[in-house]
C-alpha cells in the first residue's frame, strides 16, 4: 500500500453494519460487504498437513481421528487420509501379512501408488476443497517416505507437522489389536488367534526398516513424539497456533477406560410455561427427576465419580439431589438467548420475527441480538471438553443447547446436526469410548417431562406466516 | 437423604447459587482451573545458572495468579543475599567450598521451610521453587521434603548451549544484579562466567532412565524443543501449555481502548454505540501514531462491538475481531449512567463498590469471569510478535494486570484513560510501560471507590466518585 492510500483510508474509515445472522459489525463498501477476518482458529493462509508416524497397532489411527474429531468441532476444517483404506481399495481382498513383506515388490508398489493418490487427495482437498488440516494417517516408518512428503507439502505450500507414536508395552498393544484389529476388513472370517498371529507377523515386517524421529536427524522438523501412550512427550519446533493447539491436546487425551454421564437439569419452572433461557428452579416433576438422578448414579457404583454443573440455579438443584460434591462451571451456562431471554417462541415471532426466521436459516450460526450463537457456545466450551479428556468418570448436568455441542463432538455431528440433535429432559446419556469412537447408551429415568424441542419448520423464509414459524413448536403451559 | 429438598440462595455478590445450610458440597470454578485440588504443587526450576530459570519462575507465576492461583516464587539466591555479607566473587560458589557449601544448603532449607508456611497458613496453592538444583542429592532432599507433606512436585529444566543466548541472558539481569553492584561490566561478565564453571563441575540433567517417574518438562535453547514427563494433573498441564508458548523474542504490545463513544459522552455504560466525532478523531490519530512506529508485521485485534471496529477501521490496516475482547457484560445495567444505577439498584451499586473485582452485575459478568473470557486472548498474545489491541476499559485493565502483575484488588481501579495508547516492552524481569496520550480531548471514564460502601449509604456518597459527562 503506497502511503497515500494509506492517508486514504484512514481519513474515510468505512462504513460499517451489522450482518444480521451473525450480529457481526463488518465494513460496507457500495453496497457491498468487505470481508474482515474474524478470529478463527486458524488465522494462517497455509493448510497443514498432519502426518502419523508408527508401527501398526501404535494408536495412528486412533489418534487421527480423535484429532481430527477435535478439529471440526472447533472450526477448523479437517479430514484424515487413511492409506490403509485406499490400500483396501486397490487390493480388494487381503490374503496375509506377507503382502506387507519388505521383499513383496509388488506389495510395495501398490503402497508406494496408494501413498501418492492419497496424497493428490490431499491436496485437493487442501487447496480446491477448502480444508485446512490434512492428516495423513499412514506408518510413515522410513526417512525416505517422509521424505517424499516434506518435498510434496513445501511444494504445495502445506506446513507439516509429524504425529508419531511409540509404544513397546506387550499389553498396551495386545489390546489395540483386539480392539480394533480384530474387526478390521482385512479380518473378516478370521477368528481371534489367526487375526492375533497374522498381524503380530505384520509388525514384524515394518520393524526392520523403521527409521523413528531422530532428535539430530529431524530437528528441523516440526514434530510431537508421544511415548507409552502419553507418559512422556518430545516435542520439536512448534511453528503456528494450530500445531500448538495440537500439542496441547494430544497431551491431554488418553485411554484409561471410562464413561462420561450427559443429562440436562431437571424441568424448570420456564420449562413448563415454554420459555426459553432465564434463571428458574426446578418444577415439581424436576425435583422427582432430581432424586431418581441420584438414585441411578448411585446404582451405577461408578468409581471417583466428577460431577460438574452450571452456575444456574436449576442444574445446581439437581446436583444437590446426587448427593456428591459438584464443580460449578460458569462454562456450562445455557446458550444466552440476549432480547429473547425468558420469552415463548410465540413471542418471539411477534416481536422479532425476522430473527426467528433467520435462527431457522442458519441455526448454528445464528447469534441473538445481545445474545449468543451455537458457535460462541463451542468456543465457550473448548475448555471443558479438554477437561472432559483429561479426566475419567464425569457427570455433566447442564442445558439443552449446551448438551448439544457437547454430544456434537463425542458423536462427531457437523455444524448443521449440532442444534438439532435431541437431548431431552430426564434422560441420560452415558457415553463410553469404544475403539475408534463413543457407544452411547439412552437411560430415561421414567420422569414425565414437557418436550423442549423444536424442529427446524419446513418455510424458513422472512416472508413466511407466523403459522409457518410456529409449526414445530412444541406443546407447553 | 432421599427426603432432601435444599433451598438455595444466590450470593448477592457474585450471583452463585449455594445451598442454605452450610453444604460441603459443592465448589465454585471462579478461575477456569478446578477448585478440587487438594494437594499444593512445588515447582522446582533445573538449570545452569543464566539459563532463564528466574525468568521462568516470575512469568508462570505471573500468569497462574492471574488466572486465579495463588502462586507464589521463593528465590534461594535471595536467601543467600540475605544470609551472606556483600558477594565477592565466583569463589562462594566453587564445590570445594565447605563454609560456602553449609550457609548455600542451609538457604535452601530455610526456603522449603517458607514454601511449607506459604501453603500451610496463606493458602497458596503454587510455590516456585527457584534455585539451580542441579545434584541428584540436592533434588532428593527436595523430593523427600514434598513426599513427607504431601505436595506435588513437577521440574522445570532450562538447557541452553548457545553462548549468544547465555551473554543476553548475563547482559539483561546479571550485570543489574545486586551482587554486581558497583562492578566493572567487564568484571562482572568474567566472574559470573567464572561462577557457572563451578555449577558445570556436579551438574547432574534430569535423566529419561532415572528420572522416569518424576514429573518434568525439560525445555532446550529457548523452546525449540520439550521434553515432557509425566504430566500429572490439570495445573501441571496448563503451565506445560503456557511454557510451550512463550517466547524471547524482542517485540511490542499496544494497548489502547477505542475512540471516545456517543454512550462515553453521556456517562453510559455498555452498549454497542458508535465512535464520537471526537473519537473519530482519535482513530485516525491513532492510525498516524501507528505508522510513525514503523511496526513490523503488526497484528491489529479488536472486540466485536463496533467503536473498537471503527477505531481500527482508522488504521487502514487489516485488523482480526475476537468476541473474547468484547466489554464486560453490565447485564442488567447495561447503557444506564451511574446514577441510574444508583436509583434502581442501589444495593447492587454498593455491593460492586466492596468487591469489585468478583462482583457479578445481575445477568452479566464480574471481572474474574472476563480474565476466564481473556485467558485464550493473553494465550495468544504470548504466542504472537508485534500486536496492538483495540479494546475497553475493563478489558484493557484486565490485560494490563496481567503483563504489569497486579492483584485482584488493584485490577479494577487501573487507569485506562481514553484516547491514550501503553505501549509494552518486556525487558528483564517484566515489562515496560510508556503511556502516550494522542492529544485529543475525551470524558473521563475512570470512577475512584468512593469512600463509603456500605449498603446504607446516602445516594451523594455513592455517586461522588463518578465522572462528569453530559
Amino acid at each position: 500500500m503506497t502511503s497515500n492510500e494509506y492517508h486514504i483510508m484512514a481519513t474515510s474509515p468505512r462504513e460499517l453494519t451489522q450482518n444480521p445472522l451473525k450480529k457481526i459489525w463488518m465494513p460496507w463498501k457500495n453496497g457491498l460487504f468487505v470481508h474482515i477476518l474474524q478470529r478463527r482458529v486458524c488465522m494462517t493462509n497455509c493448510p497443514t498437513l498432519i502426518v502419523t508416524v508408527g508401527l501398526p497397532a501404535r494408536g495412528k489411527t486412533y489418534i487421527s481421528k480423535k484429532l481430527t474429531r477435535y478439529l471440526n468441532w472447533i472450526g477448523v476444517p479437517t479430514k484424515e487420509f487413511n492409506v490403509g483404506q485406499y490400500r483396501r481399495e486397490c487390493v480388494k481382498i487381503y490374503k496375509s501379512f506377507e503382502f506387507f513383506h519388505p521383499d513383496n515388490e509388488e506389495g510395495l508398489k501398490i503402497r508406494r501408488q496408494c501413498a501418492l493418490t492419497a496424497l493428490n487427495d490431499v491436496c485437493q482437498y487442501l487447496t480446491v476443497e477448502g480444508g485446512q488440516v490434512a492428516v495423513f494417517d499412514a506408518t510413515n516408518t522410513t526417512r525416505e517416505r517422509r521424505g517424499t512428503i516434506t518435498r510434496f507439502a513445501e511444494q504445495k505450500g502445506f506446513k507439516v507437522f509429524f504425529v508419531e507414536s511409540v509404544c513397546e508395552d506387550p499389553d498396551v498393544i495386545a489390546e489395540n489389536i483386539a480392539q480394533v484389529k480384530l474387526g478390521s476388513p482385512d479380518y473378516i472370517d478370521c477368528n481371534t488367534e489367526e487375526v492375533i498371529e497374522d498381524f503380530m507377523k505384520r509388525i514384524k515386517c515394518y520393524e526392520n526398516s523403521y527409521q523413528p524421529l531422530d532428535d539430530v536427524l529431524d530437528r528441523d522438523l516440526s514434530y510431537i513424539k508421544i511415548m507409552d501412550v502419553g507418559r512422556r512427550y518430545l516435542v520439536n519446533r512448534v511453528l503456528d497456533h494450530i500445531q500448538s493447539r495440537i500439542v496441547y491436546y494430544l497431551m491431554n487425551i488418553h485411554i484409561t477406560p471410562r464413561s462420561i454421564y450427559l443429562c440436562r437439569h431437571g424441568e424448570s419452572d420456564l420449562n413448563v410455561k415454554g420459555r426459553i433461557g432465564g434463571d428458574s428452579g426446578l418444577s415439581g416433576r424436576g425435583k422427582e427427576f432430581a432424586k431418581c438422578l441420584g438414585k441411578f448414579i448411585q446404582e451405577q457404583n461408578i468409581k471417583n465419580l466428577k460431577v460438574w454443573t452450571s452456575q444456574m440455579k436449576r442444574t445446581i438443584q439437581t446436583a444437590e439431589a446426587v448427593a456428591v460434591p459438584y464443580e460449578q462451571w460458569n462454562a456450562l451456562n445455557e446458550i444466552d438467548a440476549g432480547v429473547c431471554e425468558e420469552m415463548m417462541y410465540e413471542e418471539i415471532q411477534v416481536h422479532f420475527p425476522v430473527e426467528f426466521s433467520l435462527r431457522d436459516q442458519d441455526k448454528y450460526r445464528y447469534r441473538y441480538p445481545k445474545g449468543e450463537s451455537y458457535e460462541d457456545l463451542v468456543q465457550r466450551l473448548e475448555p471443558v471438553i479438554m477437561e472432559l479428556e483429561r479426566q475419567e468418570n464425569v457427570l455433566v448436568i447442564c442445558h439443552q443447547a449446551v448438551m448439544r455441542c457437547l454430544l456434537a463432538y463425542f458423536l462427531d455431528k457437523s455444524a448443521e446436526e449440532l442444534p438439532y440433535l435431541k437431548c431431552p429432559l430426564h434422560t441420560v446419556l452415558k457415553l463410553t469410548p469404544v475403539a475408534y469412537g463413543c457407544k452411547v447408551e439412552s437411560v430415561w429415568l421414567n420422569v414425565e417431562a414437557v418436550n423442549t424441542h423444536r424442529d427446524r419448520p419446513e418455510n424458513v423464509d422472512i416472508s413466511r406466516m407466523p403459522e409457518e414459524a410456529l409449526f414445530t413448536v412444541p406443546a407447553h403451559q | 437423604m432421599s427426603q432432601r429438598q435444599t433451598k438455595l440462595t444466590q450470593n448477592p455478590l457474585e450471583k452463585i447459587w449455594i445451598p442454605s445450610m452450610s453444604s460441603k458440597l459443592y465448589r465454585r470454578r471462579g478461575s477456569s482451573v478446578p477448585q478440587f485440588t487438594n494437594s499444593p504443587t512445588m515447582i522446582v526450576m533445573v538449570g545452569l545458572p543464566a539459563r532463564g530459570k528466574t525468568y521462568i519462575s516470575k512469568k508462570l507465576t505471573r500468569y497462574l495468579n492471574w488466572i486465579g492461583v495463588p502462586t507464589k516464587v521463593f528465590n534461594v539466591g535471595q536467601y543467600r543475599r540475605d544470609a551472606t555479607q556483600s558477594y565477592k566473587s565466583y569463589e562462594f560458589f566453587r564445590p570445594d567450598n565447605q563454609e560456602a557449601m553449609k550457609i548455600r544448603k542451609a538457604c535452601a532449607i530455610a526456603a522449603l521451610k517458607d514454601v511449607c508456611a506459604y501453603f500451610m497458613q496463606e493458602q497458596g496453592q503454587v510455590a516456585v521453587f527457584d534455585a539451580t538444583n542441579t545434584t541428584i542429592e540436592r533434588r532428593e532432599v527436595i523430593l523427600s521434603f514434598a513426599k513427607e507433606n504431601g505436595y506435588k512436585i513437577f521440574f522445570i529444566e532450562s538447557l541452553c548451549d548457545d553462548p549468544e543466548i547465555i551473554a543476553e541472558n548475563i547482559k539483561q539481569v546479571k550485570l543489574s544484579s545486586p551482587d554486581y553492584a558497583g562492578c566493572d561490566k567487564e568484571e562482572a561478565v568474567a566472574d559470573f562466567l567464572k561462577r557457572i564453571e563451578c555449577y558445570k563441575v556436579t551438574y547432574i540433567s534430569l535423566n529419561d532412565e532415572k528420572d522416569r517417574s518424576l514429573s518434568y518438562i525439560k525445555i532446550f535453547n529457548v523452546g525449540s524443543r520439550y521434553l515432557v514427563n509425566r504430566v500429572q494433573d490439570h495445573i501441571q498441564s496448563r503451565i506445560v501449555y503456557y511454557l510451550m508458548n512463550i517466547h524471547v523474542a524482542p517485540r511490542f504490545i499496544y494497548l489502547t481502548r477505542h475512540g471516545e463513544s456517543e454512550l462515553n459522552l453521556v456517562g453510559r455504560i455498555g452498549g454497542d454505540s458508535g465512535l464520537s466525532p471526537r473519537g473519530n478523531k482519535f482513530a485516525s490519530a491513532l492510525g498516524g501514531y501507528i505508522r510513525s512506529q514503523c511496526i513490523r508485521d503488526l497484528k491489529v485485534w479488536t472486540s466485536h462491538m463496533k467503536r473498537t471496529i471503527q477505531t481500527a477501521e482508522g488504521l487502514g490496516v487489516p485488523y482480526e475481531q475476537w468476541k473474547a475482547l468484547n466489554e464486560i457484560d453490565a447485564g442488567v445495567c447495561e447503557e444506564m449512567t451511574y446514577e441510574e444505577i444508583q436509583d434502581h439498584y442501589p444495593e447492587e451499586f454498593a455491593l460492586r463498590d466492596q468487591n469489585k473485582y468478583r462482583y457479578r452485575y445481575p445477568k452479566g459478568e464480574s471481572y474474574e469471569d472476563l480474565v476466564q473470557r481473556l485467558e485464550p486472548v493473553i494465550m495468544e498474545l504470548e504466542r504472537q510478535e508485534n500486536v496492538l489491541v483495540v479494546c475497553h476499559q475493563a478489558v484493557m485493565r484486565c490485560l494490563l494486570a496481567y503483563f504489569l502483575d497486579k492483584s485482584a484488588a488493584e485490577l479494577p481501579y487501573l487507569k485506562c484513560p481514553l484516547h491514550t495508547v501503553l505501549k509494552l516492552t518486556p525487558v528483564a524481569y517484566g515489562c515496560k510501560v510508556e503511556s502516550i496520550f494522542l492529544n485529543i480531548e475525551a470524558v473521563n471514564t475512570h470512577r475512584d471507590k468512593p469512600v463509603n460502601v456500605d449498603v446504607d449509604r446516602e445516594p451523594e456518597e455513592a455517586l461522588l466518585t463518578v465522572p462528569d459527562h453530559i
